[in-house]
């Protein structure tokens, strides 16, 4: 809108001047007012046109070269239609005068400035493709100059001069920059050059009809020697002319550049098929796909051992052409093709197949798959032709090869994951059915109080301690430990209460527990397990305690009458290392009487052999000592008070055994 | 960790333990007890002076060979054993089964043993 009524402003001032001068009257009007219109209609069709071809932010390049050369069509079909009506009135008396040559003029003038500035505006689109810092700011100083160069209308015509070579200057230099040509496909490249011809075209039809105009006549208005068009016509000519070469010249290698682009495509694909719904065949399937197309390999496989079993994926070619190369490569000891032992991990360049009868394929090249530093197999791409493989080729190949290795690292990782998730989950389990193998809260007799703890190093653990109520008076415990520890100590230990159970109904003494119980576990136990324990029968009739010690560590006791602790020192042999009946002549039974205030502790060796940061242990001394000091108070406060001693022991240092311990306190 | 070197002395075939035997380790100490017996040896000692720990997984690996040493006549036994582990290996039981002894001239003799 603005720019219409500048130019009509233009027009209108510009030729009530002419018409005043010719007939010698005064206007009224300053003469500069036409050229400041002209400044104003140039700058408002600037900004419409960035406007219009800013905001049509996807355009591509072809659609950017067709919207100039609409502009130019127009424009040069308008202004043939002004010649030719200049040509049919000729003659008339009427095209004598001036002003209407004036007029005339200021049309040409108003469609040409149209046509540069939208084509200035779509040439700094395409110039600032793929901007730098740099670029960006030499055509803002270069952009500005241009709007400045409007105003050198009022300066001296020498100055304009110097000011036009500034601009060409800063034109050329923006010239070269044309990162666009090299993302057009084939056929945009053709196109763009016939619109690029026909631009060229315009702009030189322009510049002959207005030169003949200022030469033929004398106009009043400045603006027909002005510096911006003059620069800003030279900008464009030379943008457009240069593109037109750069374009012709880049022609043969448009195929190339078109397949890098096909290979950013795929690489593309193959990384977001680490995503996990895709699986992992699919990665094998894609990277397939997607070598053989960059590679423009004629027939292609992927071989992957998977759970012991060789899997193919193949393109073009079929399992016993396969077998037929594998055989081929291997009579002709081809080194280095097929087996990757050799040091080279990579076969690098074709190697010939020609003389492979009944085979189409004359070079191949393979890759390895390697994920989480192991072999998982092979890429092996063949084509029709000898010396097929180009060193670029496959070096892209290889890339291509180690992204896929690395989605298939992903997705192993994810699924080992999920694996270890369902593991800790069946662990868990584990521990709550094996807190339910040892008593919830112990029942002491008339004579004792009793209190337990115990904790796992892992999920589940091997120890062991539990008590049998055998008639009114007996009482049978028992405490345990299973060799080594986790779910194999476990599943022991489960063992250990079934048989603890069978047998401490049975009334037997010491000694007859641990030979059956011995035979028992016997049968179940690894070469190289065993299992230590110590069982007691407490009988309130007689206030006395049995015992028998099957490798277990010794049992500490409490002398309230002695006012001293100490450990019983009687023999035993754990349970399993002897698997005959010799069995019975390593045990001991040993039996003491029992008074008020007297205290016993059951323990496994992981409270004996905790250590702390220094590799300390625990030792029997600290215990011995932590009882004598605590033996006045009840069962449970021993226990809390043992295991409270324990944890300030090993500080920070996490038990990494189990330990287990049973508070008898008598009364 | 631990290192077991193994070589033969006058007629002696001499095992020396250097470290921990854990969980771990005891694999190393199993593996040299079944090739010293398969190679049916018939004297062997073996040097506790440099062990400084043992689990019950290294207990276990003395444990499985008892059979094997008694059932092919070789004569073995173990010297040097500092306090911690003699007392491991008391409580145990396992030296009412091995003949364990303070010095290594103990040990040969004790192999010598017709």
């Amino acid at each position: 809108m603005l720019a219409t009524f500048s130019w009509v402003a233009m027009t209108f001032t510009d030729l009530t001047i002419l018409f005043a001068r010719e007939n010698d009257l005064d206007p009224g009007i300053e003469e500069y007012i036409p050229n400041i219109f002209y400044i104003t209609y140039t700058l408002s069709l600037f900004i419409f046109y960035r406007f219009r071809v800013e905001k049509a932010e996807n355009l591509n390049f072809l659609d950017l070269l067709w919207r100039i050369f609409v502009t130019g069509l127009i424009t040069t079909v308008a202004s043939l239609a002004i010649k030719s009506i200049d040509m049919i009135m000729g003659g008339s008396k009427l095209m004598e005068y001036k002003v209407v040559i004036d007029l005339q003029f200021l049309l040409h003038l108003g469609l040409l400035i149209a046509f540069l500035v939208s084509t200035f505006v779509v040439w700094k689109r395409l110039i600032l493709y793929q901007k730098s810092k740099f670029l960006l700011r030499t055509w803002s100083v270069f952009e500005y100059s241009m709007f400045a160069s409007l105003l050198a209308i009022f300066l001296p015509a020498e100055i304009q001069e110097y000011i036009l070579y500034a601009l060409i200057l800063m034109g050329l230099f923006l010239s070269v920059n044309m990162k666009w040509v090299a993302f057009l496909t084939f056929k945009q490249k053709w196109k763009s050059i016939l619109l690029l011809l026909l631009t060229i075209l315009y702009l030189v039809y322009f510049y002959i009809s207005l030169t003949q105009m200022r030469t033929e006549y004398d106009f009043l208005l400045v603006a027909k020697d002005s510096v911006f068009i003059r620069a800003a016509f030279f900008f464009c000519t030379t943008y457009a002319a240069f593109s037109l070469l750069v374009i012709l010249f880049n022609l043969p290698t448009s195929s190339a550049f078109e397949q890098k682009l096909d290979e950013v495509v795929n690489f593309q694909r193959l990384s977001q098929a680490i995503q996990t719904e895709q699986s992992e065949e699919q990665v094998y399937e894609i990277l397939l796909d997607s070598a053989t197309r960059v590679a423009s390999a004629d027939a292609a496989w992927i071989e992957v051992s998977q759970n012991g079993r060789m899997e193919y994926f193949t393109q073009n070619i079929t399992t016993e052409q396969i077998e037929g190369i594998k055989r081929f490569v291997k009579d002709k000891k081809l080194r280095g093709v097929l087996d990757f032992d050799s040091a080279d991990r990579n076969l690098k360049g074709g190697q010939h197949l020609s003389r492979l009868k009944d085979n189409l394929f004359k070079s191949i090249v393979a890759f390895q798959l390697i994920v989480n530093n192991e072999r998982m197999g092979m890429l092996v791409l063949l084509r029709e032709v000898s010396d097929g493989f180009t060193r670029e080729l496959t070096e892209i190949t290889e890339t291509f090869v180690n992204q896929a290795a690395i989605s298939i690292e992903g997705f192993r990782m994810m699924s080992d994951a999920i694996e270890n998730e369902r593991y800790k989950e069946e662990l868990k389990i584990a521990k709550q059915v094996q807190s339910k193998l040892l008593p919830g809260v112990l029942e002491g007799g008339r004579d004792f109080e009793i209190a337990a703890f115990s904790e796992a190093a892992d999920e589940v653990g091997g120890d062991y301690y539990d008590a049998y109520q055998i008639n009114d008076d007996k009482v049978a415990l028992i405490i345990g430990d299973v060799s080594g520890k986790g779910t194999s100590a476990a599943f022991h230990m489960a063992q250990m209460k079934g048989i603890f159970h069978g047998l401490a109904q049975m009334d037997l003494d010491p000694k007859q527990f641990l030979i059956r119980a011995n035979h028992a576990i016997s049968t179940g136990l690894d070469k190289s397990s065993f299992i230590t324990v110590s069982y007691y029968i407490i009988d309130q009739s007689t206030k006395t305690v049995e015992f028998a010690r099957a490798g277990h560590c010794p049992t500490l006791f409490f002398s309230e009458e002695e006012k001293t602790s100490k450990y019983f020192t009687n023999k035993g042999l754990g349970l399993g290392i002897i698997r005959t009946n010799d069995f019975e002549n390593y045990i001991q039974v040993s039996s003491f009487q029992y008074k008020p205030g007297d205290v016993m502790v059951l323990y496994t060796d992981g409270i004996t052999e905790a250590k702390n940061d220094k590799s300390d242990e625990y030792g029997y001394e600290k215990l011995k000592v932590v009882l004598k000091d605590n033996s006045s108070l009840s069962a449970e406060e021993i226990q809390i008070s043992l295991i409270g001693d324990l944890y300030e022991f090993c500080e920070q240092n996490e038990l990494d055994d189990d330990y287990t311990t049973v508070i008898i306190k008598f009364k | 960790m631990v290192r077991i070197e193994t070589n033969s002395e006058a007629g002696i075939f001499v095992i020396s333990i250097d470290g921990d035997i854990d969980a771990s380790s005891s694999i190393q100490l199993d593996d040299v007890m079944r090739t010293s017996i398969a190679e049916r040896h018939p004297k062997i000692v073996i040097s506790c002076e440099k062990l400084a720990y043992i689990s019950s997984a290294g207990l276990g690996v003395f444990m499985s060979y008892i059979e094997d040493i008694n059932s092919n006549d070789i004569k073995m036994a173990i010297y040097g054993l500092n306090e911690k582990v003699m007392n491991v290996f008391e409580i145990l039981g396992l030296d009412q089964l091995l003949n364990i002894v303070n010095t290594k001239e103990e040990a040969s003799t004790l192999v010598n043993e017709v």
